[in-house]
């Protein structure tokens, strides 16, 4: 007795994992840093990601119908949610709610969709968008708060509701009253202004390495990214040349010259580079392939960021580096193909 | 390292075991096909011996329809490749299309035979003093009883044999290692039939002119070393070692074996011969043994029927052209919920639209799955480059770029990239995050590659004729010039001669009016 059978390709079984499943574990991954955020600097953050989150599905969506592309499986794969959270923990928790409308536009439509849309995209969204609305509105973009611990003003999540939607600080004096500068660019003025790193380093707002709950939000970071190296979602090339190449850099100008230079692992926890270093500079579709251009896309972010931090007009330049390399990533990949079996 | 120094560190393979890149660590799933012994099934009410075994050439038939035929009889003939035999006795009812096993799904020649049950043979010739007989004759004798890989390949022994017989070849390399989950024809093989499997490496071995035989394993397979090594044809003979490697996916293949037993790897446009080493299914060397011996030509194997589609798995020791449904039949059927019919395992395999599709050399498994054990084809997503697919390829190629590459047709960088040595193991499709088809894209590739190839080779050798063509016409012109040349230059040394001759005649006349001339006024010497 014959029988006849639905024949479809190799593998014949449940393949490993799908594109969701590895958004969704960096979402999991960037949870503890999330919290810590929010521990140390208000309920701000995380109104910020669900503002972020509703605009990129948003334009999503709108694109999606646009290109004539089945909605389902992509804006059921997270690219976008990750896009979104990764970009809110770039600006400052108070900054107004038609910042994350303009960069998520940027992000979506123009960094992710008009370049072929997911995978296509040359240039990380994420990071396209926070250089967007940072040339574009930098007053709004710098309107940093202190850490609980050392403000005045706490910012419960009405405050905080309404600095976002209304652009008003509820409470006297507005917002001189409560922004406070970060501390690298506490560090950037003061060096500018011929003050010593360790005099300026007696600023509450520093820490043990980096700013205060800012190092520590990192160490959350660090948590996740592990967690992503455990899982293999990222491979360990790119934080390792990150922030390989920032401790090697910094090394030599403070050994030289400690008065002017911050030390090697105080660069390391300051800023975005341990974010970039385990959850931005590792976007595969926007950075190398093989594992040697991984290290050089790797070392290529560390160095552009600290060249910045030093010389630029920015205090971190941690999206700039990581645009630029991923401008070179392509070249790069040319020339790093690894040697095949036999060859 | 020099090729010389390549082959002496071949010589000291299987001393210890050695990585290679990527790989998967898969569930193994053979156990369920292992607990019972292989039995051979009952004869089927036809046999449909398909033409084409493996890659190549399509044997040409040497019986008629009608024609009353003996087991092991020849029935189809290629000269480069492994011969065909009749899996029994019994009259040809058709030479005709049928569906055959085959990765394409197309149906092939076969020769339909309706056994009679006599079971009688043909008259056999054996080897039985293969220690005398030269290596030649014995690889005469591989490629009459059909002998080929019976690993998936289907590469005919032959033609293994000949090359590394051509090539000091100093190990022979036997594969027991059956990497791919579910299928365990090879361990029940080497767990029932060691001697054979053991006797045919000494046959082996000695065709070669090699020293020694390693017989690979998996580390898992702990009732089959005891068995090889228990065996009495194990105890009689030297320099053949039992050694086990531990099981990562596609650690069966040829040139991932060679790395994990040597450290080497074989070079990319070269064989396993270049190093020294021939490797040779374990099945394989049972078959030799029994062609030497009893002159048995190729008509059967071991064939596991597994998975949860199956209500009672095991191996059969199946003839060729046995029906998939018959064995089906023998294991007490399908299950309800049974959705995909397998040939090989899950992650080479090829599927069967229909199981009337008969057994061959390449059968080592049937594969039946239910709808838990795979998924519903999920949407295929764009690529996001997370280079999972890298990391786990045994070839060390790059195949998102790969596949890049074949989506826009940029072939010279896709060679570049190493295309061609990819072995389609399939365990980039299994990591894919986005579900991309990347084998079949890469088997698509290839195929272009060698197209253009055979365009190009074509276009060289039209190029070649055109030019000399162009050559002969020109000669031929230049050869005509010349003639014409010579006969001008004869004509013209002709109308001078005539000139002359005229001019001569001219001088004569004129000399003879003179003479006249004188004549007439009466010259006195004249007269």
């Amino acid at each position: 007795m014959t029988r006849s059978f639905q024949t479809s390709g190799a593998p014949h079984m449940p393949q490993r994992t799908t594109v969701a499943k590895v958004m969704l574990q960096v979402l999991l991954a960037l949870t503890p840093g999330l919290l810590a955020y929010t521990w140390f600097f208000g309920p701000g953050i995380l109104v910020q990601v669900i503002l972020s989150t509703v605009f990129a599905l948003l334009f999503e969506f709108l694109m999606l119908r646009a290109r004539g592309k089945p909605l389902k499986p992509f804006i059921n794969d997270y690219s976008a949610v990750v896009t979104a959270v990764l970009f809110a923990l770039c600006i400052p928790p108070l900054a107004p709610w038609w910042i994350s409308c303009i960069a998520m536009l940027f992000a979506i439509v123009f960094a992710k969709h008009l370049y072929g849309g997911l995978g296509q995209n040359v240039f990380n969204p994420a990071m396209v968008a926070y250089v967007v609305v940072l040339i574009s509105f930098p007053q709004a973009i710098t309107n940093w708060l202190p850490p609980l611990a050392l403000a005045q003003h706490s910012f419960g999540l009405a405050d905080t509701l309404v600095t976002i939607f209304t652009g008003q600080v509820p409470f006297a004096g507005g917002w001189d009253a409560v922004t406070q500068a970060t501390p690298l660019d506490t560090l950037k003025t003061g060096v500018d202004a011929g003050r010593m790193v360790p005099e300026i380093r007696n600023s509450p707002l520093f820490g043990d390495f980096g700013g205060k709950g800012w190092e520590w939000i990192a160490n959350w970071f660090a948590l996740g990214g592990f967690y992503l190296l455990y899982k293999r979602v990222i491979s360990w090339q790119v934080p390792v040349a990150v922030i390989g190449s920032v401790l090697l850099l910094s090394l030599p100008f403070w050994l030289v010259d400690p008065d002017s230079n911050p030390f090697p692992l105080q660069h390391v926890f300051s800023g975005a580079i341990v974010l970039a270093a385990f959850f931005i500079a590792t976007d595969p579709v926007s950075g190398c392939v093989s594992d040697r251009g991984r290290l050089i896309f790797g070392a290529g972010v560390g160095i552009i960021t600290l060249v910045i931090r030093r010389w630029g007009g920015y205090p971190d330049g941690v999206a700039f580096a990581v645009l630029l390399m991923n401008m070179a990533a392509p070249l790069i990949d040319r020339y790093t193909r690894p040697r095949m079996y036999g060859e | 390292m020099t090729s010389s120094q390549q082959v002496e560190r071949a010589k000291e393979a299987g001393n210890r075991t050695h990585h290679f890149h990527g790989g998967l660590r898969l569930r193994h799933n053979k156990k369920i096909s292992c607990m019972d012994p292989v039995i051979q099934p009952p004869l089927p009410e036809l046999l449909v011996v398909p033409l084409l075994q493996h890659a190549g050439d399509i044997a040409e038939p040497l019986v008629r329809v009608g024609d009353a035929i003996l087991k092991g009889q020849q029935i189809g003939q290629c000269q480069p490749c492994a011969a065909v035999h009749s899996p029994s006795s019994g009259t040809v009812e058709a030479i005709e299309e049928r569906p055959m096993s085959h990765p394409s799904g197309q149906p092939g020649l076969c020769v339909v035979i309706r056994p009679d049950g006599r079971e009688k043979w043909c008259k056999l010739k054996p080897l039985s003093n293969w220690l005398d007989a030269s290596p030649d004759s014995l690889i005469e004798h591989m490629q009459n009883c059909g002998l080929a890989g019976l690993g998936g390949a289907v590469f005919p022994t032959h033609a293994k044999m000949r090359d590394g017989r051509n090539r000091n070849t100093h190990t022979l390399i036997l594969n027991g290692v059956e990497c791919e989950p579910y299928i365990s024809c090879d361990e029940m093989l080497m767990r029932e039939r060691p001697d054979e499997i053991i006797l045919g490496a000494r046959v082996l071995r000695r065709t070669l002119g090699a020293e020694r035989v390693i017989i690979a394993i998996e580390d898992q397979m702990g009732a089959v070393e005891k068995a090889l090594t228990d065996s009495s044809e194990y105890a009689d003979s030297k320099n053949i070692s039992v050694v086990k490697v531990p099981t990562i996916y596609p650690e069966g293949g040829e040139r991932q074996l060679i790395q994990v037993l040597t450290g080497l790897e074989v070079p990319a446009t070269g064989r396993p011969s270049d190093l020294g080493l021939i490797c040779q299914n374990v099945a394989t060397a049972a078959a030799v043994a029994e062609a030497v011996t009893q002159g048995k030509p190729l008509i059967e194997r071991y064939v596991t029927v597994t998975g949860n589609g199956i209500t009672h798995p095991r191996n059969f020791m199946a003839l060729f052209g046995t029906p998939v449904s018959h064995l089906v039949d023998q294991c007490g059927g399908y299950s309800d919920d049974v959705a995909r019919l397998v040939v090989g395992g899950p992650m080479m395999g090829y599927p069967l639209d229909s199981d009337d599709a008969p057994v061959v050399k390449a059968s080592n498994c049937v594969l039946a799955l239910t709808i838990a054990d795979i998924t519903a084809p999920q949407p295929e997503m764009p690529c996001i480059r997370c280079g999972e697919c890298a990391r786990v390829c045994p070839a060390m190629l790059l195949p998102q770029q790969l596949h890049l590459q074949i989506k826009n047709e940029l072939w010279e960088p896709a060679q570049t990239y190493g295309l061609s040595a990819c072995i389609e193991c399939g365990c980039c499709d299994f990591v894919c995050p986005s579900h991309i088809p990347l084998v079949d894209w890469f088997r698509f590739g290839k195929g272009q590659l060698l197209k253009r190839t055979l365009e190009s080779e074509a276009a060289e050798l039209a190029r070649q004729r055109f030019e000399n063509r162009e050559a002969r016409l020109l000669s031929v012109k230049q050869e005509r010039a010349k003639k014409m040349l010579r006969r001008k230059q004869v004509l013209k040394d002709k109308v001078t001669q005539q000139d002359r001759i005229r001019a001569s005649i001219q001088r004569a006349e004129n000399k003879g009016k003179e003479n006249s001339h004188n004549q007439d006024k009466g010259a006195p010497g004249d007269t």
